[in-house]
């Protein structure tokens, strides 16, 4: 069966429902979202707790709450939703190969894409924990859904490794579900987390957090009894001396994230390294035509709010290509954005020269942790624009906005291109 | 008594320090702004949280549904509020915003449904 569509969703979660809805309100017609879940929605669904929407809606909203105040949306519309519905293969062409219980085998057609398929979680594999190979060990989302959506609990004692936010708000979820949490343990001397997160989910509970800590063993047979936590060294090397045993029957992982980009590598779409995502410009589009992305398979946010906002502008820049023609574009003067000191990524990672009103925001994610500093843009030795910051953390991302008009003036209408450095000022 | 509060209205996150006893606070110190007096305030004489969890439900295609307080509810009634949300079983079909259990301990919040589930047919 071949199906031909306008636009082509990949992903159902939060970026791909925020893009089809704002496909649709810009009048994209033959819109379809392909999700592989039986229902649309993504990870939202299994987060149960609130503080979702303070930015979209001004108000606080559980995962589920937000998931529906766009699937709802959806179903008013003539959007096309292929539910349990995975996508095997996919070419640079546009070309996409999917499966489903409906239509068994399809090759779909797009005029443009749009890249929502969201982040996975590392696992123990990625963290070559060494120790027993034993029943027990979840990531943290996996645990999530199953307490929240399918109703099973995971043990009754439990040890959390990482401090992530997903990690600290199981904590408090399985606390209030009778298990006991022994404690969240956290490689680096801050926490993974945002602040709200730590507080309500730890502080309000008394679960101890150990920052500098780690575990360097996991012990059972058959299922975890155990486990040996160590304190560490700057280098992150444990510290001989200072093992400790915990009691336990399971342990979670809150670890870190990592955009789920297999399809987008096999249509042969740049990466940047740094994120995991596409390599993308201003317009979120890849180096690849018509292949837009947006959300946590772009790069890992902090805020869904954020996630929709990125993939209502992935909708507009997809509707200008299916409109006009995008050659016009690349034809442009192209300036790279490059972190500099202490910022680990930067995205877009280039900037067509294209419209000398547009301004864009680069948004940034720091190394380290920065108190009352002054981040600013740089291009040909000129500082173009500077913003205060109070507080920079890797955990939470920040912006700065450019003028491209400034990115002219600097480059002599384009002529002596120079890369623009986004850098914490020294 | 002595307490630190970490702030949590805005990204800084001020370490807040108050002196405290049963006649209320006596002062206040490490916060940069109104709305972290405001803040710690809440927290020292009547800290409220929305509580989420989920109750068991028949018929749907999951085995439970997300619920929420309607409202934010004392801090200290956490555990009794879960026991109670612990002895409900709801019947699909369930729509988002569906009184669960009104005035759940006398707190004044009703436990509200956060998911729609739809009645699923058994194949």
């Amino acid at each position: 069966m071949v199906k031909e569509f306008n636009l082509v969703i990949i992903g159902g979660g939060p970026a791909g429902m925020a893009a089809a809805l704002e496909a649709y309100a810009l009048g994209i017609k033959d819109i379809a979202i392909l999700e592989r879940d039986d229902s649309l929605g993504g990870i939202l669904k299994q987060c149960i707790h609130n503080g979702f929407g303070l930015h979209v809606f001004k108000e606080e909203l559980t995962g589920p709450e937000y998931a529906l105040r766009f699937s709802e949306k959806i179903k008013e519309t003539d959007i096309t939703v292929l539910l349990n519905t995975m996508v095997i293969n996919a070419e640079k062409n546009k070309t996409l190969y999917a499966v489903n219980p409906d239509f068994g085998f399809m090759t779909i057609k797009a005029k443009a894409v749009v890249l929502a398929m969201g982040c996975r979680e590392r696992s123990r594999g990625a963290l070559r924990i060494p120790g027993a190979n034993v029943a027990g060990i979840f990531t943290a989302g996996t645990a999530q859904r199953f307490v929240n959506m399918e109703g099973i609990l995971p043990g009754t004692k439990a040890v959390i490794l990482g401090s992530g936010d997903i990690g600290l708000i199981m904590a408090r979820r399985m606390t209030l579900e009778g298990i006991k949490v022994l404690g969240v343990y956290e490689i680096m001397d801050y926490p993974g987390g945002l602040t709200r997160n730590i507080v309500q989910c730890l502080d309000d509970f008394n679960i101890p957090l150990h920052l500098s800590t780690t575990i360097v063993k996991i012990h059972g047979i058959g299922r975890v009894t155990g486990v040996t936590t160590a304190k560490v060294d700057k280098n992150m090397m444990p510290i001989k001396g200072t093992e400790e045993y915990v009691e336990c029957d399971t342990l979670l992982l809150s670890v870190g994230l990592i955009p789920e980009n297999e399809l987008t590598e096999q249509m042969g779409v740049g990466m940047y390294q740094v994120t995991g995502g596409a390599y993308v410009d201003q317009d979120l589009e890849t180096d690849t035509e018509g292949i837009f992305a947006c959300g946590n398979v772009l790069h890992v946010h902090d805020l869904v709010d954020y996630v929709t906002m990125e993939g209502q502008k992935a909708a507009r820049s997809a509707k200008a290509y299916i409109e006009e023609s995008i050659e016009q574009k690349k034809t442009k003067p192209e300036i790279k954005v490059v972190p500099g000191n202490g910022l680990r990524y930067v995205l877009p990672q280039h900037i067509y020269l294209k419209d000398n009103d547009e301004k864009i925001k680069v948004f940034f994610r720091s190394k380290a942790r920065y108190k009352d500093i002054v981040v600013r843009a740089l291009i040909n030795d000129e500082v173009i624009a500077k913003k205060k910051v109070i507080r920079l953390i890797p955990s939470e991302m920040e912006s700065i906005e450019i003028k491209v008009s400034d990115l002219f003036i600097q480059t002599d209408n384009g002529i002596n291109l120079k890369d623009l450095v986004i850098e914490v000022e020294q | 008594m002595k307490k630190d509060i970490i702030c949590i209205v805005c990204p800084k996150g001020c370490t807040i320090h108050v002196d405290y006893d049963e006649t209320g606070i006596k002062s206040m110190e490490g916060y940069s702004c109104k709305r972290g007096i405001d803040y710690a305030t809440a927290e020292i004489l009547s800290p409220t949280r929305v509580i989420t969890s989920s109750v068991k439900i028949k018929n749907a295609k999951y085995t439970v549904c997300p619920v929420k307080t309607s409202c934010p509810v004392s801090k200290d009634k956490i555990q009794e509020v879960m026991k109670n949300i612990c002895c409900v079983q709801v019947q699909a079909p369930v729509k988002q915003g569906d009184v669960i259990i009104k005035d759940v301990c006398g707190t004044g919040a009703d436990i509200i449904a956060t998911q729609t589930l739809e009645k699923e047919k058994k194949v």
